[in-house]
């Protein structure tokens, strides 16, 4: 399909592949088996200009959009979907200095988070509130031009390995939703330090962790956005973020294509390629279709976005569950075409179906999406009257 | 620190086909790449620049399509790049290849060093480089596989040899040939790309040159091709397989069956 792609996004996506092909598909391997975090292929990808593509030109990045993040994260997910978690992982960090930052806090975080020198992180979720975010515990008292930050933040991915954090922490208890608020925390602040690195499933490159404060102080102008706005701050990052794990999405399920009908082709049972029997080549045209339909879909969103539009919170809903839906299941046939070698780690698409399955998860479970969306629906509907 | 490095675009693979009818290479088809030695010329270019400042330029002898091997340095960080291309160049072989490379070079004028790859893969010559360092009147170093130590007017490097490697000193401007074990070459980055596409990459012809026409082309190419053939494939190597002594056994009589002692 024509996506009528400028010269220069075909760029990124030529690079992109470039990387991905040259220098990450010979370490996936390592990198799954050994859960560290991929330093050499971040300094690749910091070299190759691709950490800073959706931001500004003026602190640093390449100016582009939404679409421009969603076409790289794609083609690097193609190879290794937790080893381009580190750059989707940074954005989903750094689009809060973006949307809410003075350009003080602008000018001082985003080059080098634009360069890709240091890294972003993201900090909602906690022991007791993943789908729930209202339920936070993590406190940040006044304390004069202070704020003492109190809490653990759970499974924040890039945890430890970025310098720049996006924590929403409890300034109100009372206020409820209201009471919530954005601090922008630096690695190496008093008081801030990292507890338990998970051990995953899936993009078992990409680090998890949580983050620990006790009693750690914090200037007051390093809040994001106003006091108390810290739940807005939270949401409008994920909207923004939501077709970065699409395209994560996206590119597992289109490498997984890509190796399913690779080896259908070449795999011969009954003296003739799997590929030439009908239940195997149904299986296959499946997959393309709802890549293909997946695609269209994060592509228009992130065009929605770039516009400039208010309303993205149901179409970035959508385009998350669906593509992450795709992913799953293209990933559970990919596995079903290579047969018993399929699951075999000697092959590559069992580790894509492992990966694939966080995408149904994070930044929002696909219930929770679904929820959203119809909330939307109810809204415009009555809207209407 | 001015670095003039000279690539050549060659066919993107090793298994070239040759034309039965003309007994030339068959260039349809194959993509073309910059030669995979000169890919390491332009990585430590690079490198010098990054430490040293200065300009790294990219010199290239070929037809018009070879700008694209150009933009692709480019790419990868090199400020500017010169096509030499002219119908006079036709058919030239390593002297007139290193003669139209040599005036290249003197028509740009300010460098303190000048980098080739060690061969080229289509030729595998390895004539080419020494060749420019000879015409210009240069001291030059082959296949060095790391730069020890290099300052205004000063280089030191190793050379590799079949069994170690030696470490030459010279006074700059100079010439050397790298080969693969110097360095990993950089992928382009999007800036790169990006400037790439806008670059102008200047044509130089052998007017341009003040060449002489002479020593151009396939009249200054004192090489005479007299046959072009395809060597014919070497039969496979024969695996023989079992327990040592087995091995042994099998091995001892297919020496004696072949008469080789
Ligand atoms: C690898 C990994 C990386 C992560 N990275 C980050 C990160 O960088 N930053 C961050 O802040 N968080 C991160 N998370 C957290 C992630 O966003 C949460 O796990 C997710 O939001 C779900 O929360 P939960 O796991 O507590 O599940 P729960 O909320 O306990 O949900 C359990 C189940 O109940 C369902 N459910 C819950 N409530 C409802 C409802 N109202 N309606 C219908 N169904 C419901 C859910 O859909 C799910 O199926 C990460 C998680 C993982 C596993």
């Amino acid at each position: 399909m024509n996506y009528f792609l400028t010269d220069e996004q075909k760029m990124i996506i030529e690079l992109a592949h470039q990387v991905a092909v040259e220098k990450i598909a010979p370490v996936t391997e390592k990198y799954d088996e050994s859960g560290e975090f991929p330093w050499d292929i971040v300094k690749i990808l910091s070299d190759s200009d691709l950490f800073g593509l959706y931001i500004p030109e003026a602190y640093g990045g390449m100016g582009g959009g939404v679409l421009e993040l969603v076409i790289a994260v794609e083609e690097l997910s193609r190879v290794c979907g937790g080893i381009s978690l580190s750059l989707a992982a940074s954005a989903l960090g750094t689009f809060p200095i973006l949307l809410f930052g003075t350009d003080e806090q602008k000018k001082k975080y985003l080059p080098p988070l634009a360069k890709g020198t240091k890294l972003a992180a993201f900090g909602l979720t906690e022991a007791n509130a993943g789908s729930d975010a209202g339920g936070i515990e993590t406190t940040a008292k006044k304390d004069g031009d202070y704020f003492i930050l109190n809490g653990t933040k759970q499974w924040i991915t890039n945890g430890g390995e970025a310098e720049t954090y996006t924590v929403i922490a409890m300034t109100d208890k009372k206020k409820g939703a209201r009471g919530a608020t954005a601090f922008i925390l630096e690695k190496g602040m008093p008081g801030f330090s990292f507890g338990k690195k998970e051990n995953k499933m899936g993009i078992r490159a990409s680090a998890t962790r949580e983050l620990v404060f006790s009693d750690c102080k914090v200037p007051k102008d390093q809040i994001l956005g106003k006091e108390g706005k810290g739940f807005i701050v939270a949401m409008k990052t994920l909207d923004q973020s939501r077709p970065g794990v699409a395209a994560q999405a996206l590119g597992i399920a289109q490498g997984a294509f890509d190796r399913s009908i690779e080896y259908a082709r070449q795999r011969v049972q009954f003296g003739l390629p799997i590929i030439s029997f009908q239940a195997v080549n149904h299986m296959i045209a499946d997959m393309a279709i709802q890549i293909e339909a997946a695609r269209a879909l994060v592509y228009e969103c992130s065009r929605l976005i770039d516009s400039g539009a208010k309303d993205i919170s149901k179409l970035s809903a959508m385009s998350k569950v669906f593509a992450s839906d795709v992913a799953m299941k293209v990933t559970v046939d990919a596995v079903q075409v290579f047969g018993g070698y399929g699951y075999m780690k000697e092959y590559p698409v069992e580790k894509m179906m492992r990966d694939a399955k966080i995408t149904q998860i994070y930044e929002g479970t696909n219930q929770i999406q679904r929820n959203v969306i119809a909330q939307e629906l109810i809204k415009e509907q009555a809207s209407k009257k | 620190m001015n670095i003039v490095v000279c690539i050549k675009q060659v066919p993107g693979t090793t298994d070239v086909k040759i034309s039965e009818k003309t007994n030339t290479l068959i260039r349809e088809g194959v993509e073309s790449i910059i030669n995979p030695f000169d890919m390491y010329a332009i990585e430590e270019a690079l490198k010098i620049k990054e430490k040293m400042s200065g300009k790294v330029i990219i010199l290239c002898m070929g037809p018009p399509p070879a700008k694209e091997a150009i933009k692709e340095a480019i790419a990868m960080g090199a400020d500017e790049g010169i096509l030499l291309s002219d119908r006079a160049f036709a058919g030239s072989d390593t002297w007139a290849t290193a003669y139209t490379l040599s005036m290249g070079i003197r028509k740009i004028g300010a460098y303190d060093l000048i980098l080739c790859g060690k061969q080229a893969i289509d030729g595998d010559t390895a004539q080419v480089g020494p060749g420019v360092a000879e015409a210009l009147g240069l001291p030059f170093v082959a296949y060095v596989r790391k730069i020890e130590e290099i300052r205004e007017g000063y280089i030191r490097c190793d050379r590799m040899m079949e069994e170690g490697y030696e470490v030459i000193a010279m006074p700059l401007p100079a010439l050397i040939t790298v080969v693969k074990e110097i360095n990993e070459p950089r992928l382009p980055s999007l800036k790169g790309m990006l400037r790439a596409k806008k670059a102008e990459v200047a044509t130089w012809t052998a007017k341009d040159l003040s060449a002489e026409p002479a020593n151009l082309g396939l009249t200054g190419s004192p090489t005479q091709v007299m046959k072009i053939f395809s060597p014919p494939q070497r039969p496979g190597g024969e695996m023989i397989l079992g327990e040592i002594d087995e091995q042994v056994e099998k091995l001892v009589n297919r020496i004696r069956e072949l008469k080789i002692v």
